[in-house]
């Protein structure tokens, strides 16, 4: 709430009109019991603008589906990449030609730990 | 049947927390230690059937840990208390009634059509949002639910207690929530050996041998709900902060840096709360099983002339009782400050010694310290008192990162 002081006698014009500052944990985070914030290491996903150092915000409240991209944990390790579904065939995509997709088998454990919504870059 | 009771219980809380940020360690056994290090405080299921024993110290598990490559981890409290926190936020998702026993348990009350499948929405979900898993027990009464979730906990972490009465007779009475080890030899010298057969005991005689808490007990087992939810948690009566030092201190100078750090921290603590002090006690001692060393112990409590919640009036008082506490040439392995006389910060009375105009301004000055320290981590902004090096800081060697608390701590993922 901002308090507008003005000579005596004269109401601020704006009085009636003051709203809440903008709040970018409310703007951002849905869940706030179910996000995390992950820190990027690696550039298997530049494609899509997520470099390393960035901050990524990660909500296990939202259901992942195909195209999603996903924080997994494939045999233990956590990664972050594109997950693609198709007939009842599960893969984790890379956004990098450097890389190459993660094919999910009877063989492997895996697990999606959370969606990631929102990816902060810092530039200064 | 109106209403039910539910006791939520993460399973082995600690090791559970690592394991969210650390998916290496399902299946493996792990270990949580107290403070200082010192011994085993949280065990995985992989751990306990290895024999290691709540409260085991290190030093006699040492072999054990080393042969079966047992994960040892610091308490990470920074870590525990804000996934915690998710735990009992995603709770009120289902009820507003909640009661947060402990950091790791929390009674909810939820309506009489609440069945299984509501329970595993409630188990699942908690576990898909923060990742930690935890057993339910469901009860008309709150020592009903936590029978419930014992056996819960044994068998596919969800369990209704419907028709306690034979179930109640396999139940040693020791084992009953509030039944502690003085009443447990009354009832067996009574013959009363099992839940059931205290369920059944004259109320009236109840409440001779072991009072009022024992009627409600017995009330409580029979279904009657006796012991209320308690969604806003009571005042606190006192807040006390010790700890065991990460090396002895020998000086002055080191105990007065201790001293000064747990009053600030119990200072904040109230704030937090929005109370004030107006008793404060230090204590100091040497350790207990040294074999060569006599034993000191000894404390002072200083009254505060005006309720107060500000560090550097609160750490004047503390530095000054621990004076003629402090005995040189003696090693100390561990010091406390206790803060009493609480009441609510509101409450405050003038103190006619001193300008509400100065006081003013140490409150404003205290806001901007627990900001910038709520912002930055805990200890950003301190006292002098409170020394730079802390070389007498509790040992947590091998604590992991505190992943949700610190900026440059979090999880780094590839």
């Amino acid at each position: 709430m901002f308090i507008i002081s003005v000579p005596a006698g004269f109401p601020s014009p704006a009085e009636d009109f003051v709203e809440g500052p903008l709040d970018l944990n409310r703007y951002l985070i849905h869940h706030p019991a179910a996000t995390f914030f992950v820190r990027v290491i690696g550039d298997s996903m530049i494609g899509v603008g997520i470099y390393p150092n960035d901050l990524l915000i990660v909500d296990r409240a939202v259901t992942a589906v195909s195209g999603s991209i996903v924080i997994a944990v494939v045999n233990g390790e956590l990664t972050i990449k594109r997950l693609h579904q198709r007939q009842g065939q599960v893969s984790l995509v890379p956004e990098n030609p450097a890389y190459t997709p993660i094919e999910i088998t009877a063989a492997t454990t895996f697990e999606v730990w959370g969606v990631v919504t929102k990816a902060i870059h810092f530039l200064a | 049947m109106s209403r039910y009771i539910a006791l939520v219980d993460c399973d082995a809380f600690y090791v559970s927390c690592e394991r969210v940020f650390n998916p290496k360690l399902e299946g493996e056994p792990v270990i949580v230690l107290s403070n200082n290090d010192g011994c085993a405080v949280a065990r995985s299921n992989e751990a306990k059937a290895l024999g290691i024993k709540m409260g085991a110290p290190v030093f006699q598990i040492r072999e054990l840990i080393a042969q079966h490559q047992v994960q040892v981890f610091s308490s990470n409290y920074a870590l525990y208390g804000n996934l915690s926190n998710r735990v009992m936020q995603t709770l009120r998702n289902f009820t507003p009634e909640v009661e947060v026993y402990s950091i790791d348990e929390a009674f909810l009350a939820l309506p009489g059509t609440c069945d299984a499948t509501a329970l595993t929405t409630i188990r699942e979900t908690v576990k898909r949002w923060t990742g930690i898993p935890v057993s339910i027990g469901l009860a008309s009464t709150k020592t009903l639910a936590k029978i419930a979730n014992h056996q819960a906990k044994r068998q596919g972490g969800i369990y209704i207690l419907d028709q306690p009465a034979a179930f109640l007779a396999t139940l040693p009475v020791s084992e009953v929530w509030g039944i502690g080890r003085q009443s447990t030899k009354k009832l067996q010298a009574h013959g009363i050996t099992t839940a059931l057969d205290l369920q059944q005991v004259d109320l009236r005689w109840i409440r001779q041998q072991i009072g009022i808490v024992g009627v409600r007990i017995v009330q409580e087992l029979r279904g009657t709900p006796c012991l209320p939810l308690e969604r806003v948690p009571p005042l606190r009566k006192s807040c006390c902060v010790s700890r065991s030092f990460g090396r002895l201190v020998t000086t002055l100078d080191e105990m007065q840096e201790a001293v000064a750090t747990f009053t600030a921290r119990a200072a904040y603590k109230l704030r937090r709360d929005n109370l004030t002090a107006s008793l404060l006690t230090v204590f100091i001692a040497t350790n207990r099983f040294s074999p060569d060393q006599p034993y000191y112990r000894n404390s002072a409590t200083v009254g505060l002339s005006c309720p107060t919640n500000d560090t550097i009036a609160l750490t004047k008082a503390a530095l000054q009782a621990l004076e003629p506490l402090y005995q040189a040439g003696k090693q100390y392995q561990k010091a406390g400050v206790w803060l009493g006389a609480l009441t609510p910060a509101n409450q405050l009375q003038r103190d006619l010694f001193i300008n509400p105009h100065d006081q003013e301004r140490a409150r404003q000055l205290m806001r901007v310290v627990d900001t910038l320290n709520r912002q930055f981590g805990a200890g950003t902004v301190r006292c002098a008192a409170e020394g730079l090096r802390q070389l007498w800081q509790t040992r947590v060697q091998r604590r992991s990162p505190r992943y949700t608390t610190r900026w440059d701590e979090l999880l780094q993922v590839p």
